[in-house]
């Protein structure tokens, strides 16, 4: 795996993780830096040269990223810059959009998942995703995390039971919802609700999470509840979220990637990103000057 | 400002006006049919079947025949009904084709019922050989209430939130997991609502009925799929307009209204609480 | 409480300014030594070991801004890092100042041996409690150990003036000649006590943390 990930990096050759590499390796005294496992990371996700389209919309352009394992990377820019577009391309939900067109590769473990004989359905299993308005199912709290097992054809209801506790355990909610399994969970706050759907992606047992402004809906208690559930979280998986929250991406992310108007302006370490960010145009959007 | 107060006045006035014209006509109407036809239930009539002539007796022949024509109805166009709506909202692309077939769905709903009766009798007792028969009746009631079923249908699935199916797909579902585990249990009940609405329409027509199957009068009651049968609309249209005795019978008349009524407004009445009690099992 | 994982930063802020705080306790301690003993290695190994003080003043300076950027603190946390901020760049000047002491030891010729020596280990010893002190007063954030702190501050200068007027009426006025070998002397107390009030504008950096209140300056605030 080392040796691909060093012939992927000269392969891509892209300023952005040589420049991004180089970051993590001299700040290993800066915050992120340091609370960084010390093992060099494999790349798990590599976009390259990838566009999108809604219709004649051109909405990505030209996007080169890679992303390492077991990071948090936060995606950040204005309203309808592309990224959550980017984010839904990762798992292929874009694909149930009519008229869009993708061109371009997505590496995942070094599989371009954009080719023909990729099956979305395997894809998505791999790559989890929860979305910006909680959506619990109206079942079950218990049925809810259970959902993807059972499509998934799990049937043995012990192993059910053990994986829903897991999940539940694991999106650190389980606590709070250990007693009320078969309510329904409408009855949740909003900030149980979202981590309810976290913990109903992970049960699937993913190796990607992508989270679409997951917090954008929660009051500030639940946000940090939120955050610091991923943080707990990228210890294990590979998480991508979007928000449009900058502060948030500040608190809970590695790197971050600034788009705009579908381009990936800069990626680069966050605590880069926010305190010295190379580009004129990133830095007026994390100082606010920006418009 | 004063002014605005005023024209707003004026504006619910006058809606509240239009809601009173509206309720009260259906007053009117059911108070007639009431006071008019209630000395002439009892247990005879709604047991027995008419004599002499359909100037005595009851009605029960109408009543059953009815009964087993919606079930027919019910049974061609719910499954027919509902699988176009899935198929339409949930997998067809949104082509010009699909356009032109759902325009051609709504303006099938408002052709005449007399057109589906023409088109029952060709179709089902001509060109199938159904005979005239409560099986060729039952059908054409279907067709006539596809439409209704596969737009209420269809508004019921578009009333499930997008999330749902995305949700589902997105822990690795297919799109018909997606739409069996995570769609149609919560789109049944108010699928059966529209569903039911427009079988409780077909239950009180006559004109598909008149040429396809329901006959004049039968004494005895219809023994297979194949028999004529005798419906309570078109029993009332005779007895209304073709019997050679209008006013002795019209008590008779109004007694099949009102039980034509409650048939219909039972079967409204189940709907909401099927919708009501379904609603509550998803609640949990 | 909710656990977060600023939290856990801001532990490995404070570790690093302990650390730091010890090795500055190390400078003061061996400068004097030095200069007691006129050891020159020491004096040498002392100053080489400021580079490790400077080094960790960048880390931790870098972790700070870093920390503003990152989790946007406000009130305490705010606060702590503000202060961290400050003590660090204090706990700087302070080596710096140790490293002062230890070039002076160098000039120190050999024969010199006056009674003020034993004050300037006395002083020595007070700056010593005083960073101790202070920097305790951050991390258990208490504040009468902070005011202690500001209070000794009268006694190092009261020492300071002590070494001063000693070695400048008892040797400088009498003898000439003894100048040069007592000035370096007296520069080492001064930057002795200069320590002391480095001590102190910590101390008021640790109220300043507690209190929200701003109490350099202010000494009535106390």
């Amino acid at each position: 795996m080392q040796g691909t990930a060093m012939k992927n990096e000269k392969f891509l050759n892209a300023t952005s993780i040589f420049r991004s590499q180089a970051t993590t390796q001299t700040s290993s005294k800066s915050v992120r830096g340091e609370s960084a496992s010390p093992v060099k990371k494999n790349i798990k996700i590599k976009v390259e040269s990838f566009n999108f389209y809604y219709g004649n919309t051109w909405a990505l352009k030209n996007i080169q990223i890679a992303i390492k394992e077991n990071n948090v990377v936060g995606i950040i820019g204005p309203s309808g810059c592309g990224k959550s577009t980017f984010l839904r391309c990762i798992n292929r939900m874009n694909d149930i959009i009519k008229n869009t067109r993708a061109e371009g590769f997505i590496y995942i473990d070094g599989k371009n998942i954009y080719e023909k004989d990729q099956d979305v359905v395997t894809l998505r299993r791999d790559v989890g995703m929860v979305f910006q308005k909680s959506n619990p199912f109206p079942k079950s709290v218990f049925e809810n995390v259970a959902y993807g097992l059972r499509i998934n054809g799990v049937k043995d209801q012990r192993v059910i039971a053990q994986k829903v506790e897991k999940s539940l355990k694991d999106a650190a909610i389980w606590d709070e919802v250990k007693d009320r399994l078969s309510d329904s969970p409408f009855s949740l706050s909003g900030g149980q609700q979202q981590r309810l759907c976290i913990a109903r992606a992970l049960a699937i047992e993913p190796r990607i999470l992508l989270l679409d402004e997951p917090a954008s809906a929660l009051d500030p208690i639940a946000t940090s509840k939120v955050e610091e559930l991923i943080h707990q979280l990228k210890k294990e998986y590979t998480i991508i979220i979007v928000t449009h929250n900058m502060q948030q991406a500040a608190r809970v992310s590695d790197f971050s990637a600034f788009f705009m108007m579908g381009e990936l302006i800069e990626y680069d370490a966050t605590s880069k990103i926010f305190t010295n960010p190379s580009n004129k145009i990133t830095e007026d959007y994390v100082t606010g000057r920006f418009g | 400002m004063k002014k605005n107060y005023v024209s707003q006045f004026i504006g619910f006035t006058f809606l509240r006006f239009c809601v009173f014209i509206v309720i009260g006509i259906l007053l009117i109407i059911l108070w007639d049919v009431f006071s008019k036809g209630a000395c002439a239930i009892s247990w005879e009539f709604l047991t027995k079947a008419p004599t002499n002539g359909m100037t005595k007796g009851g009605i029960f022949p109408a009543i059953v025949g009815t009964f087993f024509v919606t079930v027919i109805t019910a049974a061609l166009s719910i499954p027919l009904g509902m699988g176009c709506a899935i198929f339409l909202n949930e997998y067809a692309k949104d082509t010009k084709i699909t356009r032109l077939i759902r325009m051609s769905i709504r303006n099938l709903s408002g052709v005449p019922s007399i057109v589906y009766g023409l088109f029952g009798v060709v179709l089902f007792v001509q060109i199938l050989n159904l005979s005239t028969s409560m099986l060729a009746a039952g059908m054409t009631l279907g067709l006539m209430t596809l439409p209704w079923t596969i737009t209420a249908s269809e508004e019921a699935l578009k009333s499930i939130p997008n999330s749902y199916r995305e949700g589902s797909l997105a822990l690795g579902a297919t799109k018909w997991q997606a739409i069996r585990t995570n769609v149609l249990p919560y789109s049944i009940p108010g699928m059966l609502t529209g569903v039911i609405l427009g079988l409780s329409r077909a239950a009180g027509e006559t004109a598909p009925i008149l040429f396809t199957g329901a006959a004049f009068f039968l004494p005895f009651l219809p023994k297979s799929l194949s028999d004529q049968f005798m419906a309570l609309p078109y029993h009332l249209y005779i007895m209304a307009t073709q019997h050679h005795d209008i006013e002795g019978v019209r008590p008779l008349a109004y007694g099949t209204a009102l039980v034509l009524i409650t048939f219909v407004f039972g079967m409204n009445i189940f709907s909401v609480v099927l919708r009501y009690q379904l609603r509550k099992i998803k609640k949990e | 409480m909710q656990k977060r994982h600023l939290d856990e930063e801001l532990r490995i802020l404070t570790t690093d300014l302990l650390k730091m705080a010890a090795l500055v306790e190390d400078a003061i301690h061996n400068s004097t030594e030095a200069l007691k003993k006129k050891d020159k290695e020491l004096a040498e190994v002392t100053i080489c070991a400021d580079k490790k003080i400077d080094e960790l003043e960048n880390i931790v300076e870098e972790r700070c801004i870093d920390l503003f950027a990152l989790f946007q603190p406000v009130a305490i946390d705010l606060r702590f890092i503000a202060t961290a901020i400050h003590i660090n760049a204090e706990l700087e000047r302070m080596a710096d100042l140790a490293v002062n002491i230890c070039q002076r030891a160098m000039e120190l010729p050999e024969q010199s041996a006056v009674k003020a020596l034993a004050d300037i280990s006395k002083l020595s010893d007070i700056a010593k409690t005083m960073v101790k002190k202070a920097i305790d007063a951050f991390v258990d954030r208490n504040e009468e150990l902070a005011q202690e702190v500001i209070l000794t501050d009268k006694e190092a200068n009261r020492l300071r003036n002590d070494i001063i007027r000693e070695l400048v009426y008892d040797h400088m006025a009498k003898d000439g000649s003894v100048v040069p070998r007592t000035i370096p002397l007296l520069l080492a107390a001064r930057d002795l006590e200069r320590i002391c009030d480095h001590a102190c504008a910590i101390a008021e950096d640790v109220i300043y943390m507690i209190r929200a209140k701003v109490v350099k300056h202010h000494r009535e605030l106390l």
